[in-house]
């Protein structure tokens, strides 16, 4: 299980790597320029800037320099927000956002697990029809709609949570809310299919042939069995609601890195483009690997090292 | 002989989308102590659902319209689900057909043979883990010990059928319900399993309801046999008077169609024509009349009761009214019939 791990973070490296160039390039090939006052500077004006940044050498040398600087650590200045560097730019606002994607993932996961086996034990009746119902909905409606469907009601009608405040705990409620939406519906989908499936199974016969109580077999045998594929959709629900929340925290007004992201692209902010997106393909990479260490833990035919030998 | 079971006009519907399956229609038998009992018959007949309406284990489209089944007679279909669960795994227990697929595949296999022990006794979870352990070298699995937090993927067929075994037998049941034990397994392996069986009935002192398909299982195991088709039974009785001296022309198809010692090795094998009725609209009469070569004009009208052939012997089948006209079986049930007259009967 250690050299197994130890072999993944190696990969990690290695995509990092490949990732952080295909950015790059992708990055120059945008249009426009990181300087939006350009038409007011002279000529030597900007050759002085662009030579600041090091953006006068050819793309080629720049990117060196860039991997050299990544090597060591430095994801280098921004030009947008008031030239800081962009890894004390990420720290800064990297906790709301890792907070209301965490909670809303970890609410999304649970509910829908709940869900999805109530209405696999109750398939076909009301419950079944009234759970479907509701993870269409979590499915298909977006999250800003949500977001400000939320607002609308709990924070300016009702005004049980503020409207867009970042402080305490109580401010994090709407946009969590409207960021749990869509892993609710998913696993609550995921989870009632393979349940049905699970529950018809002949291993599940045999429990009860056994005189196990029904809330025995779903509890002992059911939900491990069902959770399997459950943990598959974990980490391309994680980029849905990573990439949901930019818009979210722009509504809300929470200082998140999602908000910077978009910020950073529109204004050709290329340290920050390179920056931010390293920094979610690293999350990315590390949630997958959560996932599956996690498949080893559930489901023991995939457990990794010996536990897999016949 | 006790009876310890005993089932009584028993009629299980199934709602489909097309209509309502009547899927058995009126089936009577007894389970004494101690002995094993097998019902035959093709697939659908209704063998498995018989049995699982015995544990009520059937779908939830299912529903017993009619019937009794007594155990130690008291009427199992009167009770609560609740009060059912203390007699599944306990009392009356359930092999399964496929091994490969009726294990838990999440679950250490030490923790499912000691579940029925947990669920039904107040005994701690060491003590059923060691009992499990002691059951699983009952049933031949080498170095249990070792094995108990294995899984099953981690086990071959042959002996996850035993690990099944073993999760049926480990609370002595009085009744052993094994629903195909041996359909999935290759065939030296499912003389080890039926060796196996036979050796737990005598340690253990449990009866058996053996569903099976293949005949030649069924005389390596029953003590009496019953014949279903299409629902229903039609002809029950010892071995030998089911292998030697049948009397419903099904029986005799089923008999014909399977190879023995004397078989021409290059003659095709017999079949029996044609595919059993539809049962979402059974047929009036006897279900076999349509590929029954000795079907008579009654056949189409009304259904054969059971007439008695010896003592323990029975058939429904017209051809045993005493106005039936005579008949000569197909030559393979003669040559059976002469052997019966060697072992001391009186083949009709």
């Amino acid at each position: 299980m250690a050299k197994y791990i130890l072999k993944r973070i190696l990969y990690l490296f290695l995509t990092l790597f490949i990732i952080a160039s295909i950015t790059f390039f992708l990055m120059k090939l945008l249009p426009g320029t990181p300087f939006s006052n350009q038409n007011r500077m002279s000529a030597d004006q900007l050759k002085i800037v662009k030579a600041q940044y090091g953006l006068d050498q050819s793309v080629g040398v720049q990117y060196v320099r860039y991997m050299v600087g990544l090597l060591h650590g430095n994801l280098g200045t921004s030009f947008q927000f008031n030239n800081e560097p962009v890894t004390a730019l990420i720290g800064q606002r990297l906790a709301p956002s890792m907070q209301i994607g965490a909670q809303a993932m970890i609410l999304g996961t649970v509910l829908g697990i709940l869900l999805g086996a109530v209405a696999a034990i109750r398939k076909n009746t009301w419950v079944d029809t009234l759970a479907t119902f509701i993870s269409i909905l979590g499915l298909s409606i977006p999250s800003f709609v949500l977001a400000v469907l939320l607002q609308f009601y709990l924070a300016y009608k009702w005004k049980i949570y503020p409207v867009a405040l970042w402080d305490n705990f109580q401010s994090s409620v709407l946009p969590t809310l409207a960021l749990t939406a869509l892993p609710l519906g998913t696993v609550a989908r995921f989870m009632r299919t393979e349940m049905v499936d699970v529950m018809s199974s002949d291993y599940i016969e045999l429990a009860k042939s056994k005189g196990n109580p029904n809330w025995r077999v779903v509890a002992k045998h059911a939900l491990r069995n069902s959770l399997i594929p459950v943990v598959t959709i974990i980490g391309p629900m994680a980029v849905s609601v990573m990439t949901g929340s930019m818009v979210v925290e722009n509504i809300f007004s929470i200082p998140g890195i999602g908000e910077q992201f978009v910020k950073s692209i529109t204004t050709n902010d290329y340290p920050t483009i390179m920056g931010l997106t390293i920094f979610y393909s690293f999350l990315l990479i590390i949630v997958y690997l959560i996932v599956d260490i996690l498949y080893g833990l559930i489901d023991p035919r995939i457990r990794l090292g010996n536990g897999g030998k016949e | 002989m006790d009876k310890i079971l005993e089932v009584k006009d028993l009629h299980v519907d199934f709602d489909t989308y097309n209509g309502t399956v009547h899927a058995i229609r009126g089936v009577n038998f007894h389970l004494n102590a101690g002995e094993t009992l097998a019902i035959v018959g093709e697939s659908g007949s209704g063998k498995s659902i018989t049995v699982r309406s015995v544990l009520q284990l059937l779908a939830s489209n299912a529903t017993i319209s009619k019937g009794e089944v007594l155990y130690h007679g008291d009427d199992l279909l009167q009770k609560s689900d609740k009060e059912m669960d203390k007699l599944r795994g306990n009392k009356i227990s359930m092999i399964f057909q496929d091994p490969m697929t009726s294990l838990d595949p999440t679950m250490t296999i030490g923790k499912q043979v000691a579940e029925p022990l947990l669920i039904h006794n107040n005994i701690s979870q060491k003590d059923a883990l060691k009992r499990a352990e002691e059951v699983l070298r009952l049933v031949g699995i080498p170095n249990p010990a070792a094995r108990m937090k294995d899984y099953p993927h981690q086990f071959s067929g042959g002996q996850r059928q035993r690990i099944v075994i073993a999760i049926a037998i480990v609370d002595y049941p009085e009744i052993l319900i094994a629903d195909e034990p041996t359909t999935a397994l290759d065939v030296t392996v499912q003389a080890q399993i039926i060796d196996l069986l036979k050796e737990l009935q005598q340690k253990i002192g449990t009866s058996i309801i053996f569903i099976t398909h293949d005949l030649g299982v069924v005389a390596g195991i029953a003590d009496r046999v019953a014949v279903m088709y299409a629902g229903r039974f039609v002809e029950y009785g010892s071995v030998d008077d089911i292998f030697y001296n049948p009397q419903h022309p099904y029986t005799w198809g089923l008999l014909d169609s399977m190879p023995t010692l004397d078989t021409n090795e290059d003659a095709r094998l017999n079949s029996i024509p044609g595919t059993p009725p539809n049962l979402l609209d059974p047929p009036k009469g006897d279900a076999f009349a349509p590929r029954n070569a000795y079907a008579m004009q009654i056949d189409e009208e009304q259904q054969p009761p059971f007439f008695k052939v010896s003592k323990n012997h029975f058939a429904a089948t017209w051809l045993l009214h005493p106005d039936a006209p005579k008949v000569t079986p197909p030559a393979a049930i003669l040559n059976r019939y002469k052997k019966f007259e060697k072992l001391g009967g009186n083949a009709k």
